[in-house]
Parts: structure tokens; C-alpha cells; sequence
């Protein structure tokens, strides 16, 4: 067992750092204050290869593993969750299950230019009476001739309204489980951004990574052709499970980065901060606090990257990946508390990052499956 | 086209200078880098790749731990990369350098070369020029701007106040300030490549038309005397800006001199 990282991903995390530092970090608190989705940063980042990491080359990708995507989130999430979630939701949510369920045409038409960056995805598989439940699902799709005609809606959508494509979820009938139950059957759909009956609802006022776009997505007798059908029909709901282990994965990237960003300035606020005549880090209270932070934020760390391996080599990672989630959304929902604490009075202005961290952990404890679902996925694997 | 791009590996002073009790460079304690103005002459080459095509390698001469900037080089998107070490290279000044540099750049083709003005650690400027005599073609340095004719290459010489525009006929010898441009990052797949492709290294007998007494410590005519890190400091620079102007002119200057 190595933990060590290879030349090459210790070459890549330099390439993000170096890059979040650069082009991301200057902009985060103003993609805060006026929610505006930084298009120009996610231009660079198509340009330098970031939208396609772990897709492979025939694809317009860059032939990476997961565990390079990963590394990439969390950079970009140490100095601005924003842009580390506009990474992920295309990557894990749009780009992964074409690459997965998609036909060869399917491949070429949307893949390759989402990977290559040309394009930007989405996911859409909430609704209001059906997030975590997805037999609340409204959302229908009726074949009539050589369309599906969608009808419904779906809301919480990241990259929403500035996404190309999109990966849809939808009701095609009813059919009767082994208890002879009606149960709904679901399939997915590639979705594109100006199809007829394709409309934008409202855009969320959110808590915390503000600038990543939320939207509401309509659907009015929204015609989809029917070679747009992403796998088999009636398979959907598998896929969206299958297609959110991933997802989890970066999820749990961004709460790690964040994590490590609200460490890395706590460390050097403590430094300069000085009370009672000495620096606050010289306390023992601010010392021991820091080295339970830096131990979770490791262990976290281990454990997401864990779960990026076991994407790489297995073909479930279902418990890793939500334990990973669990874990590191928990995580950094603490650190970035507790770093605000150590801030004092400080950390509750938003002249300090911490403030917005604290806010942006918060998501990751909720999307793509609360803490509560990551539970009722890990104990229904340990129960089975 | 054919571009061959020298560039060597530098300690990184943005974690500060080390000094070993000697008073040398303290190397093995200090990250290492491509050199800046080296970086913005691989992405001078790599512009002129998109826009004309070119076939550009990159060269490097140093321990073996150089491999890891020429690596960095491919994964911009150097095409070939070449690596001259060899112990009985070491301790090259910059006349050796340069005399190790042209015996190897002698077994490849080529149209233009492309060095760094200096490096940081050095700051001689003369490895370049140097190069260009050994194999008897053109110079033109402080590049501020490149642009391809034909044969020929038309190059923005900058000065303190001004710039010259010349043209020299290729095979040419260019070098670059790290003002020329803004070096594109690396991509991760072009960082998975670099690291599955394999570089050509080269030592003292795959040098062509050297002396051995023009090579390493024993061919290197000058002597360091002492190496401090006190420096005395210079008059200095008064400017006068507004106050906005002034931040930008500071921070220029502060990536200028990588202290930032």
C-alpha cells in the first residue's frame, strides 16, 4: 500500500494549485458578492484541458484518472467552491454517463465537445416532489412518432441556465415490480439547450456558492429526438444512482478543498492575530483546535481520494463514495466553523473568506444525496 | 520549421535564497523551476508551432532531476526533449555551458533557436549569445515581440525606451524576456504524456566538435571568487505615478524579480 502520489499527479495538483491561484482566486469573493457565473474563468479552464480530465483522448478528453479529477476540484475548491462545483456537476453528472451509456454517435455529437470544453453540461433528475425520492418523479416523456414530448420540470439545477447540454430524467410509463407493485420506470434523455419547449424557470437565491448558476429547467411539449434516448429505456433511475456515486466523488472534493482553504487561512490568521500581547496561535486552545482540523482534513483527504481509486478500479464504489461524501461534506461543514470561530469577530465579515467557506460547505452536506441519504446508503450496504 | 528551445532548471526564490556555508547556491534546498524567461521562449515556440506548425524540442543541460522541467515542457507542448548530463560537465561556466549546448544542438536540425535572455540564478545573459557564436549564426536578444517571413525571422529587440525591429535569415539564434508573453499552462493529459514519453539523454560522447578543455570546471575560465547573499544596494529607482499606476508598476516589477 503506497500513499504516496506519483510524479505525475504531484505535476498535476501543481498544475491546479497554480491555476486556482492564479485565475480563480483573485475573482472568488466577487463571484460571491454579485452571483455572477464566472464564464470567463470556465473559458480558461476548457482552454487548459480541465473540462475533460478523466474522459478519454478519443472522446476530446485528457486521458486522466479520477483521481487527477479529483485533485483538480479540490484545488479549485480551496479558493472558490463555485468553480470547483461547475467542474464536477459537468464532469460526474453530464460528461460520465454519456461516456458510460452513450452510443458511439451519441459519443461524438455530445461528448467530445463537452470534453473538450466547447460545450458545458448539466443533470437534471430533481424535482420538487422528487429529489431523494425519485418515484415522486413528474416529469414525463411520451414517444409520439420519432420524438419523446417531455413535460415537467426540474429545479436545484447547477450550471442551469449556462449549460449546453443536459442530461434529463423522466417518467416513460408504469410498469409492475416483483411484489406486483406500479412503480414508475424512468429513462434518460440528452437534452439541448435551445430545443423547442426548453425553458428556464427561476434562479435560486442560494446560501452559499453563489455564483454557480441554479436554475429551474421547464419542459413545454419540449420535442427531443428519439435517438437522444441515453441508454435503455426504463433503466434511468439505475443510471442516476450509478451516475451520483460518481457525482459524490467530487462532491466530497469540493468539501475537502474547502476544508483545506479555510485551514490554510486560519493557519496564517492565527499567526498574525495578536491578543493579550502574543499571536493567537501561541494559545494552546487555538493549537489544539488547529491539529484536530488538519487531522480530519487528512483523513478526509485519504478517504476521498480512496474513493476516486476505487472508481478507477471497480466497477461499484457506491459505499465508498458515499462514505467519502458523508465524511468529508461533514468535514468541512465543521472546519469552516470552526475556522470562522478562530477569526472572531473577523470571520463573520465577508472581508474574510472564511465567512463565505462556512456558507459554501453547507451545500455539500446536502446535494447529490444529504448526509442522512449517505447513511441510509451505508447501512443498507452493511445490512444487505 | 524546426525550433530547438534551451532551457534549464532553476531554484525557485519565491521560498526565498539558500545558501550552503560556502556561500553557493544551497540547490537541494530550494524547489526548482523552469527558468521564467526559458518558460516564455517555449511559449514564443509553442505560438509560432500553432500558427506556422513547427517541430519544437526542447534541450536542457543539468543533473538529472533536469528531466523534470523538460518533462513540464512536453506537457505545454514540446514535441521532443533532450537531456545533456554527464559528471564531467559539471561546473560549467557560462563559456562551457555554451560550448556543451552547441556540441549537442550540432546533431539536430534546425531553424531557429530559442533561449531564455538569463537565468535567475545566474543573471550573465551570455549562454545564449554564446551559442549562437559557437555555431556561427545570427543573434538577435531581448525579444520582445517574434514573428516568421519565409526564411527569416523578424524579432522586436527591446530597449530601455525603445525597440528595434530586425530581420535576420534563418538558421538564427533568438533570445526571450519573460515579457514576451504569457506561457499557456500545461494540460493534464499533456502532463500523463510527458510522463509516458521518453527522453533522449545525452553525455560527453554524443557531443559533436568539442574540446574537452572547453568542457565542465576545467574548461570554465571563470573563477567565483566568493558568493554572498549580501548585495549592495544600487541608487535605486525614483518614479513618480498616480496611485493606482504605482500599484500596477510595483507588482510588474515584483513578478519580474519572481518575488511574488
Amino acid at each position: 500500500m503506497d500513499f504516496s502520489l506519483s510524479k505525475k499527479h504531484l505535476l498535476a495538483r501543481a498544475l491546479f494549485k497554480e491555476f486556482a491561484e492564479t485565475e480563480v482566486k483573485p475573482f472568488a469573493t466577487e463571484v460571491d458578492e454579485t452571483e455572477e457565473f464566472p464564464r470567463h474563468t470556465v473559458e480558461k479552464m476548457a482552454k487548459s484541458g480541465f473540462l475533460g480530465i478523466p474522459i478519454p483522448k478519443e472522446y476530446g478528453g485528457q486521458g486522466c484518472d479520477a483521481l487527477t479529477y479529483v485533485m483538480c476540484v479540490e484545488e479549485l475548491s480551496k479558493v472558490c467552491a463555485t468553480t470547483g462545483v461547475i467542474v464536477s456537476a459537468h464532469t460526474s453528472l453530464c460528461c460520465d454517463p454519456l461516456l458510460t451509456y452513450g452510443t458511439e454517435e451519441q459519443k461524438q455529437k455530445y461528448l467530445v465537445p463537452l470534453a473538450k470544453g466547447e460545450k458545458l453540461g448539466a443533470f437534471g433528475l430533481t424535482e420538487p416532489g422528487a429529489g431523494t425520492d425519485a418515484q415522486g418523479m413528474q416529469t414525463k416523456a411520451v414517444l409520439d412518432g420519432d420524438d419523446y414530448v417531455l413535460n415537467g420540470s426540474k429545479i436545484f439545477i447547477t450550471n442551469g441556465k449556462e449549460a449546453d447540454i443536459y442530461i434529463i430524467f423522466a417518467v416513460t410509463g408504469i410498469v409492475t415490480d416483483r411484489r406486483g407493485r406500479a412503480k414508475k420506470e424512468i429513462s434518460a434523455f440528452i437534452v439541448e439547450k435551445g430545443m423547442p419547449g426548453f425553458d428556464f424557470g427561476t434562479k435560486e437565491k442560494k446560501m452559499g456558492i453563489r455564483g454557480s448558476s441554479t436554475y429551474e429547467l421547464i419542459f413545454t411539449d419540449c420535442r427531443v429526438p428519439k435517438e437522444n434516448l441515453l441508454g435503455v429505456k426504463g433503466k434511468g433511475f439505475g443510471m442516476a444512482m450509478h451516475t451520483l456515486d460518481g457525482g459524490r466523488i467530487g462532491i466530497a472534493s469540493q468539501a475537502l478543498g474547502i476544508a483545506e482553504g479555510a485551514l490554510d487561512r486560519t493557519v496564517e490568521y492565527v499567526k498574525e492575530r495578536k491578543q493579550f500581547g502574543r499571536a493567537i496561535g501561541a494559545f494552546q486552545n487555538t493549537q489544539f483546535q488547529l491539529a484536530n482540523l488538519a487531522t480530519n482534513v487528512q483523513a478526509a483527504q485519504l478517504m476521498v481520494y480512496k474513493a476516486a481509486m476505487a472508481k478507477a478500479t471497480q466497477s461499484r464504489y457506491t459505499v465508498e463514495a458515499a462514505m467519502a461524501k458523508l465524511f468529508a461534506a461533514e468535514v468541512a461543514m465543521d472546519v469552516t466553523t470552526k475556522c470562522v470561530q478562530l477569526h472572531g469577530g473577523y470571520g463573520y465579515t465577508r472581508e474574510y473568506e472564511v465567512e463565505r467557506m462556512m456558507r459554501d460547505a453547507k451545500i455539500t452536506e446536502i446535494y447529490e444525496g444529504t448526509s442522512e441519504v449517505q447513511r441510509m446508503v451505508i447501512s443498507g450496504d452493511l445490512l444487505s | 520549421m524546426k525550433i530547438i528551445v534551451c532551457i534549464k532548471q532553476v531554484p525557485d526564490t519565491k521560498g526565498g535564497v539558500k545558501f550552503k556555508p560556502d556561500g553557493t547556491l544551497d540547490r537541494g534546498a530550494m524547489l526548482s523551476i523552469m527558468n521564467p524567461d526559458d518558460k516564455a521562449g517555449l511559449e514564443a515556440a509553442l505560438t509560432l508551432k500553432d500558427k506556422y506548425g513547427a517541430e519544437v524540442t526542447v534541450l536542457s543541460m543539468g543533473l538529472p532531476k533536469a528531466e523534470d522541467v523538460l518533462r513540464e515542457a512536453l506537457a505545454m507542448g514540446a514535441d521532443k526533449a533532450i537531456l545533456v548530463t554527464d559528471r564531467v560537465l559539471g561546473g560549467a561556466d557560462t563559456w562551457a555551458t555554451s560550448t556543451t549546448i552547441a556540441g549537442a544542438i550540432r546533431n539536430l536540425d534546425y531553424d531557429l533557436i530559442i533561449t531564455g535572455r538569463q537565468a535567475i540564478d545566474g543573471d550573465t545573459a551570455q549562454v545564449g549569445p554564446q551559442i549562437s557564436e559557437h555555431l556561427n549564426i545570427p543573434v538577435i536578444s531581448y525579444a520582445q515581440k517574434i514573428e516568421i517571413d519565409g526564411d527569416y525571422v523578424i524579432v522586436e529587440r527591446q530597449f530601455d525606451d525603445r525597440y528595434h525591429v530586425l530581420k535576420a535569415k534563418m538558421p538564427c539564434l533568438v533570445t526571450a524576456l519573460s515579457e514576451l508573453n504569457k506561457p499557456r499552462y500545461m494540460t493534464p493529459g499533456g502532463i500523463f504524456d510527458a510522463y509516458d514519453a521518453e527522453i533522449t539523454q545525452w553525455g560527453r560522447a554524443d557531443l559533436k566538435d568539442v574540446d574537452d578543455s572547453n568542457l565542465g570546471l576545467s574548461g570554465s575560465p571563470t573563477k567565483i571568487a566568493k558568493a554572498s547573499d549580501k548585495v549592495r544596494k544600487g541608487a535605486g529607482e525614483k518614479v513618480v505615478l498616480d496611485t493606482e499606476e504605482s500599484v500596477k508598476y510595483i507588482m510588474q516589477k515584483l513578478t519580474e524579480k519572481h518575488i511574488i
